[in-house]
């Protein structure tokens, strides 16, 4: 599968290896997309996989609980068999999509122009870092983002630190949290910002209250302090509108380490680049229901696309996206989208941007605050009527989930209108609020 | 194990959806538990495990030489006693394997005199 020497021209070019590259290869080949090429700047394919070695990936997919390297690697498996052209340690920095070429350089192949039929964009994100955020204070060395400290103790073996405090409480905080632990170093405690987690329950579960590491909301990091490594970090309480409170009591905590678990960005400078659109919520390509950008023959999948949490929900995504990249290189035709989705009450984010209403749709979205008792529902927006075409009843929703409602066919058929707007709104409690064993 | 008292709740670790869970000893002839809360078969088998005899899936690295890079991340082929999730992976410190490994390959069998071997989740 590793080429070290591409053709000029392929039906399909996949940009990043990562769990969607790999999908999207994958998707296209069984499309019928005869020649494949997926590129990586890593030295091997995987993504962000190879270094997230805790379980709880592949539920869905495999129906079993695997780690991240193993879903990977049963990935690669199956499009080795599939065959498609694999080239790692290259970088794809620019391209030209009237031309339908990129543009690559790497270490086997200097500087190549490689011609495509569709291009995939599967670049995954990155870590907003200390920067993003200007935490004031000295600039010691000891402060890490998450991601990062997780590549060095999971693969490289370097522990980041002895003492470590850790700012963010999304999932890939707590998980460090316990690896942290597992590895011997003392973990503090995790602080954040906001009210409630963005992480998920069963994570504060296992990761934290597993270990007895504290948990403290509504409170953030106000300095960094040390010479040449981090000695203190500052923390203190924050009001409602996210900002420290004047006159609060600022504990200093003594620590060696500070990571940084606060948020991923797509990474889209080359979808920029290509000229396509981006949301200003997901930072991500504006994506109609093929997963086709803005730019036409160019596709979006995975976390460039909108930050995921799930690696099953991503493979699906891709393949989808692989498979209308396939299509649209072997000038399948498809009818155009005539209905917008936009998000509406309690609603972040819906991906995609439009729907074509002549063929099932899966749309996927974020809520903006937790709830709980909740049902979503799937509006039908008129010039002069509004009518409510799907609605599902959920037990929860929390903005580190994402969520999805299936459109049939039959659903589809009843829109009458322009605009198809996603709400989630909250149901009045139970009289009887004594919990059943089964979904309510 | 005596059972515990009154109503105990918990956040199954099952899947993503992290239900919330009840569990309560209502004792008896028949030795009745009460749970709710789940959505799914294993929510409820959690529930029971978790206040009789807690495990834990334990995923870490091992020492490796020769390969691309200096740890192989391992983890147990099945969940192990929480009270032991510490000791395993001290005791894993002392592991060093040498590549190349195959994904599945036993890394450590029958971890701590658990039954439970730990397996190599890359081939490296
Ligand atoms: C710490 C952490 C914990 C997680 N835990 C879970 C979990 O328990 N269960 C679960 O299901 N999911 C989990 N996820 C989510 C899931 O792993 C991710 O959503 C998924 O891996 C994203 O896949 P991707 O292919 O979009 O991105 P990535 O895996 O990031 O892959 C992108 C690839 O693109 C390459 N690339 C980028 N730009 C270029 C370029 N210009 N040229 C060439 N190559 C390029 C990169 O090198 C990289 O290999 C977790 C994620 C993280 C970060
Ligand atoms: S009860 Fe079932 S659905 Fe609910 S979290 Fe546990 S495994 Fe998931």
């Amino acid at each position: 599968m590793i080429t070290r020497t591409p053709r000029s021209r392929y039906d399909v070019v996949v940009v990043g290896a990562g769990p969607a590259g790999l999908a999207a290869a994958l998707g296209a080949r069984e499309a019928g997309a005869e020649h494949v090429l997926l590129v990586d700047r890593e030295p091997e394919p995987g993504g962000i996989l190879q270094q997230c070695i805790h379980t709880g990936f592949g539920l869905h997919t495999f129906e079993e609980e695997l780690t991240g390297p193993e879903f990977a690697e049963r990935f690669i498996d199956r499009l080795t068999e599939r065959g498609a052209d694999l080239l790692l340690g290259s970088f794809i920095l620019d391209g030209a999509p009237r031309e339908g070429a990129v543009q690559i350089v790497g270490r086997d192949v200097g500087a190549a122009r490689v011609e495509y039929g569709s291009l995939v964009l599967a670049m995954g994100c990155r870590e907003r870092t200390r920067g993003a955020l200007r935490i004031p204070g000295t600039r010691p060395a000891g402060v890490y983002t998450a991601g990062l400290a997780q590549k060095m103790v999971n693969m490289m073996g370097v522990l980041p630190g002895r003492r470590v405090v850790i700012l963010g409480s999304g999932d890939i905080g707590l998980i460090m949290a316990r690896r942290l632990v597992l590895e011997g170093v003392e973990v503090l405690g995790v602080y954040e910002i906001l009210p409630y987690s963005s992480g998920l329950n069963r994570n504060i579960a296992q990761c934290l209250n597993d270990f007895d590491i504290p948990l403290h909301l509504s409170t953030t990091v106000t300095r960094v302090g040390g010479r040449d490594r981090v000695e203190w970090v500052e923390v203190c309480p924050v009001d409602e509108a996210l900002r420290p409170i004047a006159g609060a009591r600022r504990e200093r905590i003594a620590c060696d380490t500070l990571l940084l678990s606060v948020g991923l960005i797509p990474e889209n400078e080359l979808s920029q680049r290509l000229g396509a659109r981006l949301d200003l919520v997901t930072r991500g390509p504006v994506v109609d229901s093929t997963l086709m950008t803005s730019v036409d023959g160019v596709f979006a999948c995975g976390n460039v696309l909108h930050v995921h949490d799930l690696v099953d929900w991503v493979a699906d995504e891709a393949m989808r996206a692989g498979r209308f990249a396939a299509e649209h290189a072997l000038g399948r035709p498809r009818p155009r989208d005539s209905v917008r989705v936009v998000p509406g009450q309690n609603v972040r984010y819906v991906v995609p941007h439009t729907i074509s209403p002549d063929r099932d749709q899966e749309v996927l979205f974020r809520v903006a605050r937790p709830v709980e008792r909740a049902t979503i529902v799937a509006v039908a927006v008129g010039e002069e009527r509004e009518q409510p075409i799907v609605s599902k009843k959920i037990r929860y929703a929390f903005p580190a989930e994402m969520m999805r409602l299936s459109l049939s066919q039959a659903d589809l058929d009843k829109i009458d209108a322009e605009t198809l707007r996603i709400d989630v709104v909250e149901r009045p409690p139970k009289k009887d609020p004594k919990p059943k064993g089964s979904r309510s | 194990m005596t059972p515990p008292d009154g109503v105990q709740r918990m956040v199954c670790i099952g899947c993503p959806i992290g239900c919330q869970l009840e569990v309560e000893y209502l004792g008896g002839d028949g030795d009745a538990w009460r749970i709710a809360g789940y959505d799914c078969k294993k929510g409820k088998s959690y529930a029971a495990e978790e206040v009789t005899d807690p495990r834990r899936m334990v995923a870490t690295t091992v020492a490796i030489e020769g390969a691309s890079w200096r740890r192989l991340p391992v983890r147990t082929a099945s969940p192990i006693p929480k009270d032991q999730v510490l000791a395993l992976c001290r005791r894993l410190h002392a592991v060093r394997v040498t590549s190349p490994v195959a994904m599945g390959d036993v890394v450590l069998a029958d971890a701590l005199g658990t039954g439970v071997d730990v397996i190599a989740t890359r081939s490296l």
